[in-house]
């Protein structure tokens, strides 16, 4: 039986605006995802601690505050710390172009910037999830 | 020591990792994971297991807040199952009953695990029960399985746990919506939340009224209490007086001989739903292997066969 992919979609630190990252698990799941929505203020723990126990594929941020180059980094340390680092993390929001390579290099899998289509992030939900989940 | 006896001994040893990518193998039905399930088997039934559910709205997961944080108090490991919908038409779906519970995210002594319904009826998924059995082996003393939000007809919580809570709200309806079959029979503990609100002792009234119009049985200890779920733990929640009333079921339902007689029975469900779902696996193979469903069915479509003489001639092929 195939396996479904899982991602948890979580806002972290401390902006309150969560219609994007709605709006990205909404399209996630009308893909036929399994999506955990832990909602909004999430510290990176509280995050790392979710995607172990709900064991995701992947763990979808939100940033539109600006910290984000201290927030993807946090998370992706958190989940290293709980031996959960195969977990890949992506994200999007308010991120200039100038910070792309430099989040990549820290370990972020992936950065949608703003105008991507859902569907887009669906293309590579399939693209890069889909292989490593059937080949474990 | 093999893969196998090493997954065991994690997950004995409470290992999250271990214990949740089990469950997820388990969800996506790995046959490796069943394997890890029968070797766990004896190492679980000590766990205490109660079902929350209730008319979607009616705040199953703000109770199911209330209640970790009660049974954290007291010292227990408490692990937590949150059953969603899948979309019939996506097979996706949105898993948000973590929201309310986030506050016990970074409690060690507390696993919470949300699980979509992947098609199966009955207000669980499929795999609940093999969830409950892992969180059960590595070591959660309080299990809560918090349903979809159900109808009236969605009762198979009632198999899976010692307890069944039943929240409802003020308000949803006349006393006759009351005294219909289904979801309300099934309580043994009644939770009308949100009773702070107009209407609550109208609700109660009416409850009060269903269960007096029960034939004797095995339900008349049914109790009813009220909450305010979103007060946690403060005074005149009524988490306290909740967590008291499952107490009094408890002792009444599952000690000395009415016990073992009702595990015969839990066991028993156990079973028989296991072997409903192995014939439909294999009904589904028998199916595949000719064709698949929509094949088998334009006959029918094109109104050429009876679907009963369709039906039985794939399951005579299986």
């Amino acid at each position: 039986m195939s396996r479904k992919i899982r991602i948890l979609v979580a806002k972290p630190g401390l902006d309150g605006h969560d219609r994007g990252a709605k709006v990205v698990a909404r399209a996630l799941a009308d893909a036929g995802y399994e999506v955990v929505y832990t909602g909004l203020h999430q510290t990176p723990d509280m995050i790392a601690a979710a995607a172990l126990q709900e064991a995701v594929d992947a763990v979808g941020l939100s940033i539109m505050s600006g910290a984000h180059m201290t927030l993807f980094p946090a998370v992706i340390d958190a989940l290293r710390a709980r031996g959960a680092g195969d977990i890949c993390v992506f994200g999007g929001g308010i991120i200039p172009k100038d910070d792309l390579a430099k989040l990549h290099e820290l370990g972020v899998a992936k950065i949608f910037t703003p105008g991507a289509s859902t569907q887009e992030i669906v293309d590579w939900v399939e693209a890069v999830l889909r292989p490593r989940l059937d080949a474990a | 020591m093999s893969d196998l006896e090493g997954l065991v001994a994690a997950v004995r040893a409470g290992e999250q990792r271990a214990g949740a990518r089990l469950m997820r193998d388990l969800d996506d039905r790995q046959p490796r994971a069943l394997e890890a399930l029968r070797a766990l088997h004896p190492f679980t039934g000590r766990a205490y297991v109660t079902g929350v559910t209730g008319n979607p709205g009616a705040g199953k997961s703000t109770v199911v807040d209330a209640l970790i944080a009660h049974y954290r108090a007291t010292g227990a490991r408490v692990g937590v199952v949150c059953v969603d919908p899948t979309s019939p038409f996506t097979g996706g779906a949105i898993l948000g009953d973590r929201i309310r519970m986030q506050r016990h995210a970074l409690d060690p002594g507390v696993f919470i695990r949300s699980l979509a319904t992947r098609g199966h009826l009955g207000g669980l998924s499929r795999s609940t029960f093999d969830v409950v059995a892992v969180l059960d082996a590595m070591g959660y003393d309080r299990i809560l399985v918090e349903t979809v939000g159900v109808g009236q007809d969605e009762v198979e919580v009632m198999r899976s746990a010692h307890t069944t809570v039943v929240v409802t709200v003020p308000g949803l309806g006349d006393d006759i919506q009351a005294i219909k079959a289904g979801i309300l029979e099934i309580a043994d503990v009644l939770c009308v939340n949100k009773s702070d609100r107009e209407g609550a002792d109208r609700t109660v009234r009416d409850l009060l009224h269903m269960l007096d119009l029960r034939p004797d049985g095995d339900r008349k200890g049914v109790e009813i209490v009220n909450t305010v779920a979103t007060r946690g733990l403060a005074e005149g929640s009524g988490i306290a007086e909740l967590a008291a009333a499952i107490e009094r079921h408890r002792a009444l339902a599952w000690d000395g001989e009415p016990g073992k007689a009702r595990a015969l029975k839990r066991a028993a469900a156990q079973v028989a739903e296991l072997v409903r779902a192995l014939l439909a696996d294999r009904a589904a193979a028998a199916l595949a292997a000719g064709g698949g469903l929509e094949a088998a069915a334009l006959a029918v479509a094109e109104r050429r066969q009876d679907p009963y003489t369709t039906a039985q001639a794939i399951v005579d092929a299986m």
